[in-house]
């Protein structure tokens, strides 16, 4: 059983201060700098203050104030009807929402960490993904099942899955990362809002990270199922998100010192994903790397590749690359970890070999 | 809140030296652990079993080597109680190649085969069913041995307890299951995570027999699941033992302890185990020089553990390729990159 790690060590560049690049088109709104679980906090209160069906349930997230303090305040301001202690019983919670979303509420469930969504796998894949069809497209399940992925530092093997290919591999479900606090913040309010489950994996590496949110008072929702062009450029698209995005930009800006042009693409949803944008990226750069935390095989990188190799294939200059974790269980020692996950270092080995640079 | 005590057991003088012995090299590899996680020499996660020692040591005091125990991810202490070194153990914890899992599990993952210790586990509740396997199998081979489990009292919610529990007692499996109950489940009391207060109640439901006892006092615990071992030898079927007891330390290094008082803490530190088995030590004529020859000796072997940890190799990638699947190596790349397979 899990909670916070020092984000000081945890956050993609050390220092938890990182702050996302101004990817997001200005808009003329106030915009304010807010840490990406303050953004997620937002989101949830907002959307709690909005419609009385909105509740949040898991372990530690009422007195406690969230193992990750996500939902910091939130017992105060809305009671322990709305903001609900559960024992450790994933399976359980996990169905008494469906349950809840069955029948007209719209819970967001927190994992503690999606470590322990496993053992609540069978009520999502067999139950929440699947009554809306089993029923004739009569219920729905409104409900987001949210929480911290991917690895964090040094937690070992069995705390530091990102679950994105298991999710996402079922019809049914949406499968959103987001990667910056805007992102986190606009694509929560829309999953709450769907009539959809939803997958909704923070990164528990970034709940430090700054960025730019515009003024609550914009409600600003986005779409589901849209990505966006987080750095523009001409010489290789270079897909990521969650911690790894961070890992991108990196890998850019220093690229860029050797004049190469990276073009970053952050697919936000991850199902449904942005065909449109991926393909229209890698149509005008003619090279691809997918970087994604966790393994290779069945990844969500392998659809990526699928889908490029489909919907651009006669505009590719070379194969497209996956830079991922390797292929092992996630040891705990420190100089093997950061060997496992994927590293600027081999972002950029991956994008000098699309180049034939190497 | 004491519990009327079932088993008094009185320990000898001689007993109870050793089982102070141990219990004393928990705490200080313990406290000596914080000051390395402190200093950063210690990542990830670390839970401290500081205040519960007298459950492990007692335990283990009723077991025999080839008896199987399973542990949550606070396993430090059982680790050691059942024969773990602390020089395995401290390198472990310190990501070191000399560790009992090669450095490979860290704190949550002790392993310690050559005296079946089988693991520490960081799901809540999925090693219940695990050691109701390894029960399984000793009654399959017919063999005299019996697997303790050990659960924090906030994994008796989640399915995988029930489930476990169940098989156990259909099939009368030499199984205890200890439910460690340090109040606490992370954060939150018990009054806010189990239905009942007593969880042995729960032991009718499972065709197993239920014990609750104090857990800081060494020799009530030794009894008290001395007798559940008996039971399971002799064909008896499992127990489902409660053990009261509190972490003196947050639930992790990372936890401030916010939802408990200073006063609550103080008053259980009064019943701290090590403490109390030290003044009956005195109480029974040992001397002050005999037991400071005990701290002593500990102090040396901790400080040398440490300093193995320090100066031991770090982990190796190539246990980590080797160790994916038996009998065959790991691509030491990611997909994309020469010698990868899927």
């Amino acid at each position: 059983m899990a909670e916070q790690v020092a984000t000081s060590n945890g956050s993609p560049n050390g220092s938890g201060e990182m702050k996302s690049k101004k990817a997001n088109a200005s808009t003329q709104s106030e915009m304010r700098d807010l840490r990406y679980r303050d953004a997620i906090r937002e989101a949830i209160d907002e959307e709690m203050d909005r419609d009385d069906a909105v509740f949040v349930m898991g372990e530690e997230v009422g007195h406690y104030q969230g193992a990750y303090k996500v939902t910091q305040g939130l017992l105060d301001k809305y009671s322990d009807k709305r903001v609900i202690d559960t024992p450790i019983a994933e399976a359980g919670f996990a169905g008494v929402g469906i349950g809840a979303a069955m029948t007209g509420l719209r819970p967001i469930i927190e994992f503690m960490t999606w470590n322990f969504s496993f053992v609540a796998f069978d009520q999502i894949v067999q139950n929440a993904a699947k009554i809306y069809q089993m029923s004739g497209g009569k219920v729905k399940v409104p409900i987001v099942f949210r929480g911290p992925n991917g690895a964090a530092r040094q937690v070992s093997s069995q705390h530091s899955h990102a679950v994105e290919a298991f999710y996402s591999n079922v019809p049914g479900l949406h499968v959103i990362a987001p990667s910056t606090p805007r992102d986190a913040k606009g694509l929560l309010k829309a999953a709450i809002r769907d009539d959809n489950p939803v997958i909704f994996l923070e990164g528990e590496t970034i709940y430090g990270v700054k960025g730019e949110v515009p003024d609550a008072s914009e409600d600003e929702v986005i779409e589901i199922g849209k990505g966006r062009v987080a750095r523009e450029g001409t010489d290789v698209t270079l897909i990521a998100w969650g911690r790894p995005y961070y890992t991108a930009l990196q890998a850019a800006e220093k690229l860029a010192e050797d004049s190469i042009s990276v073009e970053v693409v952050d697919p936000r949803t991850l199902r449904p994903l942005d065909h449109e944008l991926i393909k229209e990226s890698v149509r005008k750069t003619n090279r691809a790397v997918i970087v994604h935390e966790h393994w290779h095989y069945g990844g969500p990188g392998a659809q990526i590749a699928d889908l490029i190799q489909r919907e651009a294939f006669d505009y590719l200059d070379a194969p497209v690359l996956r830079v991922c974790n390797l292929d092992v269980p996630m040891p705990y020692a420190l100089n093997l970890e950061e060997q496992v996950l994927p590293t600027v270092e081999r972002v950029i080995a991956a994008i000098n070999k699309v180049l034939y640079r190497d | 809140m004491p519990v009327e005590q079932k088993a008094t057991g009185q320990a000898s003088k001689e007993e109870l030296l050793g089982h102070y012995e141990q219990m004393y090299r928990i705490r200080r590899f313990e406290e000596e652990a914080a000051r390395a996680y402190a200093q950063g020499k210690i990542g990830g996660f670390l839970h401290l079993y500081i205040g519960q020692e007298a459950i492990a040591v007692g335990a283990s005091a009723v077991l025999r080597k080839e008896d199987y125990v399973f542990q949550t991810y606070r396993d430090h202490g059982t680790a050691i109680s059942r024969g773990m070194s602390t020089k395995a153990a401290m390198a472990e914890l310190f990501g070191k190649a000399t560790g009992c899992a090669n450095g490979l599990g860290g704190s949550m993952h002790f392993f310690d085969l050559e005296n079946n210790f089988l693991g520490g586990y960081g799901i809540v509740g999925g090693h219940v069913a695990l050691a109701a396997g390894a029960a399984f199998k000793s009654k399959y081979r017919d063999e005299d041995v019996v697997t303790i489990c050990f659960i924090g009292e906030g994994a008796t919610n989640i399915g995988g307890f029930h489930e476990a529990c169940s098989l156990a007692g259909l099939w009368k499996l030499p199984l205890i299951v200890v439910v460690e109950n340090n109040q606490y489940a992370m954060g939150t009391p018990m009054s806010r995570t189990s239905p009942v207060e007593d969880i042995t109640k729960k032991a009718q439901g499972y065709g197993m027999a239920g014990e609750r006892f104090d857990g800081h006092d060494v020799s009530v615990v030794k009894a008290g699941i001395g007798e559940a071992v008996e039971r399971a030898r002799k064909g008896e079927g499992p127990t489902l033992i409660e053990v009261l007891t509190y972490r003196f330390r947050g639930h992790s290094m990372s936890d401030p302890g916010k939802y408990r008082s200073r006063e609550e803490l103080e008053e259980r530190k009064k019943r701290d185990p090590v403490a109390l088995t030290r003044q009956r030590l005195l109480d029974q004529g040992a001397s002050e020089d005999e037991l400071a020859d005990i701290e002593d000796s500990i102090e040396e072997e901790i400080a040398e553990a440490v300093k193995f940890a320090d100066e031991s190799e770090p982990a190796k990638m190539d246990v980590v390729l080797d160790s994916v699947l038996a009998g065959a190596r790991a691509p030491a790349t990611d997909w994309d990159e020469e010698g990868a397979h899927g």
